[in-house]
């Protein structure tokens, strides 16, 4: 009893870090068709929010609130990544839909751009830069319709950016004097800590369950129901779900299928930077974080069926279970008197690493029965 | 106006703002005013990459060691006295790139040494290079040894400098003395070669070892090895980590959650852990646990706190020193002086003045020994809640260097030693 739960909570801890990263990644790759090999950086900036957050809540104005940052966190770096994945959108990918090599080629190369960024630009910096598109992307929608129309539009819009751009520039000078360390640039790893709240573990049934790996389930959880219904019930994600089956019909009906493909993009992006919070919870955070989860959200989608939510919920959970029951050597204490070779063979499967590898040789032979995925899109494909 | 030019105009005034504030500082090397010639030394190292990280800190030691020598009136060779230069290479934390560089510094820049590299793969991609043009290359790092080239110079320990007098601590004398192994390391050849030796090794003093698994480099995902461990060491006992760069924070928060801990009777003792990554991985999280060097910035003389207060003045108040650093920092000095004591900065006569010389490094006195390693001091230190090791052991002055493994079987019995034409690389005791 005591082993079942443990693995079914290991395996649903594992599952729900390799969901979240998925997530964002099963509405960009699955609703919109985009190969974002960029995805993993977008975490990477999220995990980046968490702990500059986590820097600004140990100022001593906002001291007394630090227990609570995390949560804070989860909105900046939500904004965070999505502005970023909506500049993406509106410089690179935009132009390359339709040309899924082209994309994967560009989104490599923004990756590897954004991981030097982060290498060689003082943190402080990087927050401007985000804070300054924020203020220009909003901008627009504040301002009175009549001051941006006509001959003056064009004025009044370089006033806004220049505005924007004297904000980014203000906060990142304010950021970087108030806390010395996000003045500099720095390769160096650096570490989130969680509040004390959220350390250590509740011992229960014999079994110890660490409180950030709840959190992660919880935070998977609610991101989870929030896209589902986001996508089911909300007004926009009916109009994104009608361009993802049927763009072009969409676009006759009056749907500005240019502005939900910068909300889908946008909301993926930010779920990518959700999940960077997730992460940072549990190792490290450095440049290379979202490039190490990468593979396994493509994965996540693939074998879930792409543009399936329920899929991509289902197999991520079995992939986690599947790691758990290998890597650990469970198969053993289930049935500690199997013959001496199937012993021997679960035996030499049981590291981290040999469970890697079988994992994905499974994955690799079911895709070879059902090449669709768990759940298969039925009716009109995405188009590509 | 499109959206993008409106992005492009406002990302360039960002940058602009950002660039003007950012213009500031730079290295300052201080040259050597009275000195006669130039001699241009080689720096390699990854200043790009995942291995930046590690890699910088040990050019900015090795800058600052150049520096000091500059300042002191440079290498006095035949009477003229050598102002060093040095050229920085970039490796890339890319193998092949190690060699390439090589390559180029040794026909193109002609540099009369390389001071470079940190992993083993990319000492491994470097020494055929080396080797063949007959060239030198100091190299930093403590490693896995089963090694002995005649032109490498290794600064670093030994696995009996390290993780040997660790181990036999940890059985012997440690809290959890006597109690069941497990080896955890990333998937790569130091720690499985490290992790053999550590299995002969347990099995030679009468412990025993539970279990061992690899981390896949890159992956952080460590809940399936905490479950093993719980399985295989139920009562506490000892972990023996070899985990690379940030795998090492991603297993010490999560096996602090899941309850090992020192308090519950779970002592790991790390061979990759010095005082840069305690402040990486943050102290609360390694507090209790072991590490293993021959240098500790906590080291309680003269020697030692000048040099981390002079590596603190060049580079600032929050930087660290730790056990590569001032391999670093050796290797430099012990060119120096080889130089000055072979008269010339001919190879060969180099590496043959080499041999012997003592230096009085941070940690104490070391001597190049005829294989081409050095004598050190091995300490065991417990991390203390403020980041640093508090010196618990250590050994009672410098021990000897194995090139080859006295617990692996396959170079029991072996050595190397490279001042007598007969022995070499490899010969039998």
């Amino acid at each position: 009893m005591e082993l079942i739960l443990e693995c079914l909570f290991n395996g649903v801890a594992i599952g729900s870090v390799l969901l979240v990263a998925a997530l964002g990644l099963a509405i960009v790759f699955g609703l919109m068709g985009v190969i974002n090999l960029a995805h993993g950086e977008l975490m990477m900036l999220g995990a980046y929010s968490t702990y500059v957050t986590q820097l600004i809540f140990k100022l001593p104005a906002l001291k007394p609130f630090y227990n609570a940052y995390v949560i804070v966190a989860l909105v900046v770096a939500f904004i965070v990544s999505a502005v970023v994945g909506i500049l993406l959108e509106r410089s690179v990918i935009r132009r390359l839909y339709g040309s899924p090599l082209e994309t994967l080629l560009a989104t490599w190369g923004v990756s590897l751009i954004l991981q030097q960024f982060v290498r060689s630009v003082p943190l402080a910096y990087g927050a401007g830069l985000v804070l300054s598109l924020l203020v220009g992307f909003i901008s627009p929608f504040l301002l009175p319709q009549k001051l941006l129309e006509g001959s003056r539009g064009r004025l009044v819009r370089a006033a806004s950016w220049a505005f924007s751009a004297l904000v980014g520039v203000l906060g990142a000078g304010g950021l970087g004097s108030l806390v010395s360390r996000l003045g500099r640039a720095s390769a160096r790893n650096v570490d989130v800590t969680a509040p004390s709240w959220m350390r250590g573990g509740i011992d229960l049934w014999g079994v110890t369950f660490p409180i950030p790996r709840l959190v992660i389930i919880v935070i998977t959880f609610i991101a989870v129901l929030g896209i589902t219904w986001f996508l089911n019930r909300s007004v926009w994600g009916m109009r994104i779900r009608a361009v993802t089956q049927n763009r072009s019909m969409s676009d006759c009906l009056g749907i500005s299928t240019e502005r939900v493909d910068v909300l889908t993009f946008g909301i993926g992006s930010g779920l990518a930077g959700v999940a960077g919070v997730a992460v940072s919870l549990l190792g490290s955070v450095g440049p290379n974080v979202g490039a190490s989860y990468i593979v396994g959200c493509f994965m996540v989608v693939v074998l879930g069926g792409v543009g399936n939510l329920l899929g991509t919920v289902l197999a991520s959970f079995s992939i986690g279970i599947m790691t758990d029951l290998i890597g650990a050597g469970r198969l053993l204490s289930i049935w500690p008197d199997m013959p001496t070779p199937l012993a021997s063979a679960v035996d030499f499967f049981a590291t981290t690493s040999m469970a890697r590898v079988l994992v994905f040789a499974l994955i690799v032979v079911f895709l070879q029965f059902r090449p669709a995925g768990l759940f298969p899109q039925k009716g009109r494909m995405v188009e590509a | 106006m499109s959206l993008s030019r409106r992005l492009f105009l406002g990302l360039t005034s960002v940058v602009l703002g950002a660039s003007v504030t950012a213009c500031s500082g730079g290295d300052q090397a201080t040259g050597c005013a009275d000195c006669d010639a130039e001699v241009t030394v080689g720096i390699l190292h990854s200043l790009s990459g995942t291995m930046a990280i590690s890699e910088s800190t040990l050019v900015d030691t090795e800058k600052m060691a150049i520096d000091e020598i500059n300042a002191a009136g440079g290498i006095e060779v035949g009477g003229k006295s050598y102002e060093i230069k040095y050229i920085v290479e970039d490796g890339a934390s890319d193998w092949p790139t190690f060699a390439e560089k090589s390559k180029k510094l040794i026909d193109q820049d002609k540099v009369p040494v390389v001071f470079g590299g940190w992993t083993s793969a990319s000492r491994k991609a470097m020494l055929p290079v080396y080797e063949s043009k007959d060239a030198f290359l100091y190299y930093p790092i403590q490693y896995e040894a089963q090694e002995c080239s005649n032109n490498i110079f290794y600064t670093g320990a030994t696995p009996n400098q390290q993780s040997e007098p660790a181990t036999e601590f940890m059985f012997k004398r440690s809290p959890a003395a006597g109690k069941p192994f497990f080896l955890v390391g990333s998937d790569y050849v130091f720690p499985r070669t490290s992790n053999t030796i550590t299995k002969e090794q347990v099995k030679a003093l009468g412990g025993t070892v539970v279990g061992e698994d690899y981390l896949p480099l890159g992956n952080t995902e460590v809940a399936p090895i905490i479950s093993k461990i719980k399985k295989a060491l139920p009562s506490g006992g000892v972990i023996i980590n070899t985990l690379n760069g940030d795998q090492n924070v991603a297993f010490f928060k999560q096996i602090q959650d899941a309850g090992i801990t020192p308090s519950k009777g779970y002592f790991v003792m790390s061979y990759s852990i010095a005082e840069e990554e305690i402040s990486t991985i943050g102290p609360e999280f390694l507090a209790g646990h072991y590490g293993a060097w021959n240098y500790m910035m906590s080291i309680n003389t003269r020697a030692s706190k000048k040099f981390a207060r002079d590596f603190k003045n060049k580079y600032g108040n929050d930087r660290v020193v730790a056990d590569p650093q001032e391999s670093a920092y050796n290797m430099v000095y012990l060119w120096k002086a080889a130089v000055e004591k072979a008269g010339t900065f001919e190879d060969n006569a180099v590496r043959e003045a080499l041999v012997g010389i003592k230096f009085e490094a941070p940690q104490g006195p070391v001597e190049v020994m005829p294989n081409h390693h050095l004598s050190q001091t091995v300490r065991i230190g417990e991390i203390t809640s403020n980041g640093q090791f508090k010196i618990v052991e250590s050994t009672d002055g410098p021990v000897l260097p194995q090139a080859w493994n006295q617990f692996e079987p396959s170079s029991k019995g072996y050595a190397c030693d490279w001042t007598d034409s007969r022995k070499g690389e490899k010969y039998r005791l």
